[in-house]
């Protein structure tokens, strides 16, 4: 379970605040969705959960523990992450990224390479293929599914999420959105998942918060929000696609 | 054919003065590399100490050989001493400087990935930066290999030996074809060290997949 109690961020030593005294707990096994347009401080929400950015204030607790209490290497190695800009090291092969934090972690190589051929498979990958060859030897999204099995080697309880797939391609960004409900419901994950697209959100959240100038709008199950939006951003923020729909409705 | 037959005859000495030029070349080489890698490393993470070693390295290098040669001589007295203080001084600022562009320029996706799956900041510099770094590395290190091959040249004035005796002997003595040896020689060896070097900075970028 991770809880975020009043948590607040301020890159201008408090003159204004990304992010604004949040609050939300993530239940073990949930994929709770951030959604919001950029700036509004949902990325600056989830780096804070593993200290890529230190809270300015209010506590954030992963199992129960205070994430300021513990080692900051510790931490990240124990939560996988995803990153928007994929970030795959270009020179170490596919299975040696999937693997890298194992590497980290001490473990011998035989170890390594078997559970990156798992994860490979995980993800779709068949790694007779693919892992051996390098990252600039596959297409972007290849490259994020490497991504995600490298988020998923140390078989970390959580899974952090920074629109993984914003920078792919429609048709892609589809797949991989199955993909990951499909892998969801094989490995019980705790999922925070940030992205900015509303249909992504309604596709892979059990929950949504919708966060605005640094502050939650609403948090529910997308039927909630969708039925019985609690303020006039979510409201439009929902209703603008729904009305696009309509007319693309008239029009066909 | 006169000539052929010059370096057939003075071939024993040409091989004492190559090697003694290769000597000059590769101490003060290897001297400037681990000197200015770690100074590179300095001013890509704290870019406050960049202005201070970058003009210090700037200045150093405005100096004319010849002059800081006779400078060195002073405290360090004749002989390969003074020459390879110069030529370590004159060979740092293309490695500092490459090695601390080669580290900013590691795509910042890159380091945010290692940060954030938790590599300490020791393994991100040696399993990530560095590697990544390598062939802008190299390519200071070709740069200053070259210059040094050049500069050693002049080391002969003070006493250090190497190819230069041959081009100053050849002056003094007004012997052409002493002149024109070393200075086959010592071109020679510069433009062959600098094609093996950058051999390798672009076998190592192809190996390490960076395009």
């Amino acid at each position: 379970m991770i809880v975020l109690d009043q948590v607040k961020k301020s890159f201008d030593s408090g003159e204004t605040f990304a992010v604004d005294g949040i609050s939300l707990t993530v239940a073990e096994g949930e994929t709770l969705v951030l959604l919001g347009s950029s700036g509004c401080g949902k990325t600056t929400t989830l780096k804070m959960i593993n200290r890529l950015v230190e809270p300015t204030a209010g506590t954030i607790t992963v199992d129960g523990r205070d994430i300021m209490q513990q080692g900051v290497i510790e931490l990240r190695r124990s939560i996988g992450y995803v990153f928007q800009g994929i970030g795959l090291m270009p020179h170490l092969t596919v299975a040696e990224n999937v693997s890298v934090v194992l590497r980290l972690l001490g473990e011998p190589w035989e170890q390594r390479r078997l559970r990156a051929l798992e994860l490979l498979d995980v993800v779709d990958l068949p790694a007779a293929q693919y892992a051996d060859q390098f990252p600039d030897e596959l297409s972007g999204g290849q490259q994020q599914r490497v991504g995600v099995a490298r988020a998923l080697a140390a078989n970390p309880g959580y899974l952090l999420m920074d629109e993984p797939f914003g920078a792919l391609d429609a048709l892609t960004r589809d797949m991989l959105q199955q993909e990951l409900l499909a892998v969801k419901s094989r490995i019980m994950k705790t999922i925070i998942f940030v992205t900015h697209d509303i249909f992504e959100a309604l596709t892979l959240a059990d929950r949504i918060a919708v966060m605005h100038a640094g502050r939650i709008e609403q948090i529910g199950t997308p039927a909630e929000i969708l039925k019985r939006p609690a303020t006039d951003f979510v409201r439009d923020l929902f209703g603008k696609p729904a009305q696009q729909l309509k007319l693309f409705d008239k029009d066909g | 054919m006169d000539f052929l037959q010059y370096i057939v005859d003075k071939r024993g000495d040409l091989l004492v003065k190559t090697a003694q030029h290769l000597m000059l070349t590769g101490v003060s080489a290897s001297a400037a590399i681990c000197i200015g890698v770690p100074l590179g490393i300095l001013i890509a993470r704290w870019p406050r100490s960049r202005h201070a070693v970058l003009g210090i390295a700037g200045v150093v290098q405005t100096i004319p050989s010849v002059a800081m040669l006779a400078l060195l001589m002073i405290p360090l007295g004749l002989g390969a001493k003074p020459a390879i203080a110069a030529l370590i001084l004159y060979a740092l600022l293309p490695i500092v400087v490459n090695t601390s562009a080669g580290l900013v320029g590691v795509s910042p996706d890159v380091l945010e990935a290692a940060d954030g799956l938790g590599f300490t900041r020791r393994q991100r510099l040696w399993m990530v930066e560095l590697p990544l770094a390598a062939p802008v590395i190299i390519a200071g290190i070709r740069t200053s290999a070259v210059i040094t091959v050049g500069i050693a040249t002049l080391s002969a004035l003070i006493g250090a030996g190497g190819l230069g005796d041959f081009i100053f002997r050849g002056l003094s003595t007004g012997n052409n074809m002493a002149i024109t040896m070393g200075v086959v020689a010592a071109s020679s060896m510069a433009l062959l060290l600098g094609w093996a070097i950058g051999w390798m900075e672009k076998a190592l970028k192809r190996r390490l997949h960076l395009q």
